[in-house]
């Protein structure tokens, strides 16, 4: 049994069945205080109802948590008076303006008019949404809304702050600022539970990773265990001609050691590589062969690629 | 475990029936629904079938037909609570208040309550658009007073109704649905638009008892003279049973949810 002041976040053996499905089988989590913890895995994989479970929405069918050492089923007022939570959606008035709509929860959150109004400003200056202060929600693009749904969650100052897949449909600059947010938050020292479907994010942002796949933890590590798991960066090559699949296939095979994945469909080979420096002698190769390419580079693994490394199987079909 | 105390629930309903009213100032469906609407059925029934209906004497026919008019306006009004709470839960902000330490009571309270604001705008309004088409209170101010109370008595005794629908269905438009289709028949199977005598013997005995002849009786009575005590009788019995049997419903349902 851990000590509960040094986590933040604490849960063991969370069950939570919608119907004949099992969204949560079993799930223990541990985040300590002032840490990012990444919760990755595909749509269905359980991140949102452990989130739900986590923030007091949603009743576990067994298991218990704790948040800040109190219990979420025994003393769920306490719990929600240390967090925050942004989920995929904006769980925010979209008639009401951006102003009005934190003027609202800071007052609920018991402070005065005038207090309620100067965090409103303040937080609609961090996230650069004082231009749109006063026009209704529904007039904001994905990424504003985000980044007001995230400004909400913060009105009270949380301890720990729960962000249910945060730049899911962004575009790469939405995402980066809230990346730049998230990480601004943690050296504040808040402590932070990440879901995910994009091992890139996990890794920029995340002390520790935390699998899931149907309802169960598969994985669990620092980004640097999990991609060693992996196999650290994949080579991505797309030879410009058919016929020259096969070449580059053994090419790579020579190179890496491991036999490359064909995506037949978009005439890429992808293969996972420990050392990236073997990316100029691909290059090479190949221009010794004589073989054009429309793409050569190295990216980090898709999640598609880390549950073929930790299940041995695709996403989905792990028994 | 730490609880709210019944002052703090009490303020945070107050923050959020601000928040309710405030939304029904600023929008525009709220100002057709409160302005357009009581316009529009005045000039289709007083104007336009008014006379055909009443045989030619269409300033009797007026006398009629705006007390009935305030009903047919509260019921309309109604439909917007069940909506707003339904239109919460599916955008989200539903979640926010209760990942929040906030009343749980809150945001039900906070929306019944503020939408007072509507159902005794769209009350005075309908009476006062009644003006422009010749309708007179004759009774004196005292009667009239009691009487727009009783109205707002009689909205809220019917919002939990909506509230109920707006618990169990899953969009708010499958509210606005399930609740028209409840309130045409009792509004045009009422006295508020023809006089039961008028009626086949079935549909008038239905009419003679249906809730909405009633009030519209009681409105006519207080406003305009007439007997009050038989129908004022009929129309508090069907708003308590609407209470003793809706808002249990409403309540466990909403509990459902806010869970």
């Amino acid at each position: 049994m851990s000590d509960s002041t040094a986590n933040a976040i604490e849960a063991e053996g969370l069950v939570k069945r919608f119907g004949e499905t099992t969204a949560l089988d079993g799930v223990d989590l541990e985040v300590p205080a002032g840490r990012i913890l990444g919760v990755l895995g595909p749509n269905g994989a359980g991140k949102t109802t452990a989130v739900r479970i986590l923030a007091t929405l949603q009743l576990p069918d067994a298991g218990t948590a704790r948040i800040g050492g109190y219990d979420v089923l025994r003393d769920p007022v306490a719990v929600r008076g240390l967090i925050g939570l942004t989920g995929q959606y904006a769980s925010v008035d979209e008639d009401m303006s951006g102003r009005d709509n934190l003027v609202l929860f800071g007052r609920l959150l018991e402070m005065s008019k005038a207090d309620a109004r100067a965090r409103a400003r303040d937080l609609l200056d961090r996230f650069e949404l004082s231009d749109a202060a006063n026009r209704p929600v529904r007039t904001y693009s994905g990424g504003m809304r985000r980044r007001l749904d995230l400004s909400a969650s913060l009105i009270s100052r949380p301890r720990v702050l729960f962000l249910d897949e945060p730049t899911t449909g962004l575009d790469p600059h939405s995402r980066n600022e809230i990346w730049d947010i998230v990480r601004r938050l943690v050296d504040d020292g808040v402590t932070v539970l990440l879901t995910t479907q994009y091992l890139e994010e996990a890794d920029q942002l995340a002390d520790r990773i935390t699998v899931f796949d149907h309802g169960r933890v598969v994985a669990d590590g620092t980004p640097n265990e999990l991609k060693r798991k992996v196999g650290g960066q994949t080579l991505q090559v797309k030879p410009s001609q058919w016929q020259d699949m096969d070449a580059v296939a053994r090419i790579l095979l020579d190179v890496t050691g491991a036999r490359p994945l064909r995506d037949m469909d978009s005439r890429v080979l992808n293969t996972p590589v420990e050392d990236p420096v073997l990316l100029s002698t691909v290059v090479t190769r190949l221009a010794a062969a004589g073989i054009a390419v429309d793409e050569l580079g190295l990216r980090l693994p898709s999640l598609d690629e880390v549950f073929l490394a930790i299940t041995g199987s695709k996403q989905g079909v792990t028994a | 475990m730490t609880t709210i105390s019944p002052s703090r629930a009490l303020r945070h309903s107050m923050l959020m029936a601000g928040r309710t009213a405030a939304k029904s100032v600023k929008n525009p469906a709220v100002l057709v629904e409160l302005v357009i609407q009581p316009l529009v059925m005045l000039v289709l029934f007083s104007l336009v079938l008014g006379g055909a209906i009443s045989g030619g004497d269409s300033d009797a026919y007026t006398r009629q037909l705006v007390p009935g008019l305030m009903v047919y306006s509260a019921l309309l009004v109604s439909v917007g609570t069940g909506v707003a709470l339904s239109t919460d839960i599916t955008k989200g902000v539903f979640d926010r208040f209760r990942s929040m330490p906030i009343a749980r009571s809150a945001p039900l309270v906070g929306t019944v309550v503020g939408d007072l604001f509507r159902y005794t705008a769209c009350i005075v309004l309908t009476l006062g658009f009644g003006y422009l088409f010749g309708f007179r209170v004759t009774t004196g101010v005292v009667p009239m007073l009691l009487d727009l109370v009783l109205m707002i008595g009689f909205s809220f005794s019917l919002c939990w109704i909506s509230v109920w629908v707006g618990m169990l269905a899953g969009k708010p438009e499958t509210v606005q649905g399930y609740l028209f289709i409840l309130i045409m028949p009792i509004s045009f199977g009422s006295t508020i638009f023809v006089q039961s005598s008028t009626l086949p013997g079935w549909l008038a005995a239905w009419t003679d008892i249906n809730p909405v002849s009633l009030l519209s009786e009681v409105n006519r009575g207080l406003l305009t003279g007439g007997p009050v005590g038989g129908p004022l009788l009929g129309a508090l019995a069907w708003m308590a049973g609407f209470v003793v049997v809706f808002y249990p419903l409403a309540m466990a349902a909403y509990k459902r949810r806010m869970r």
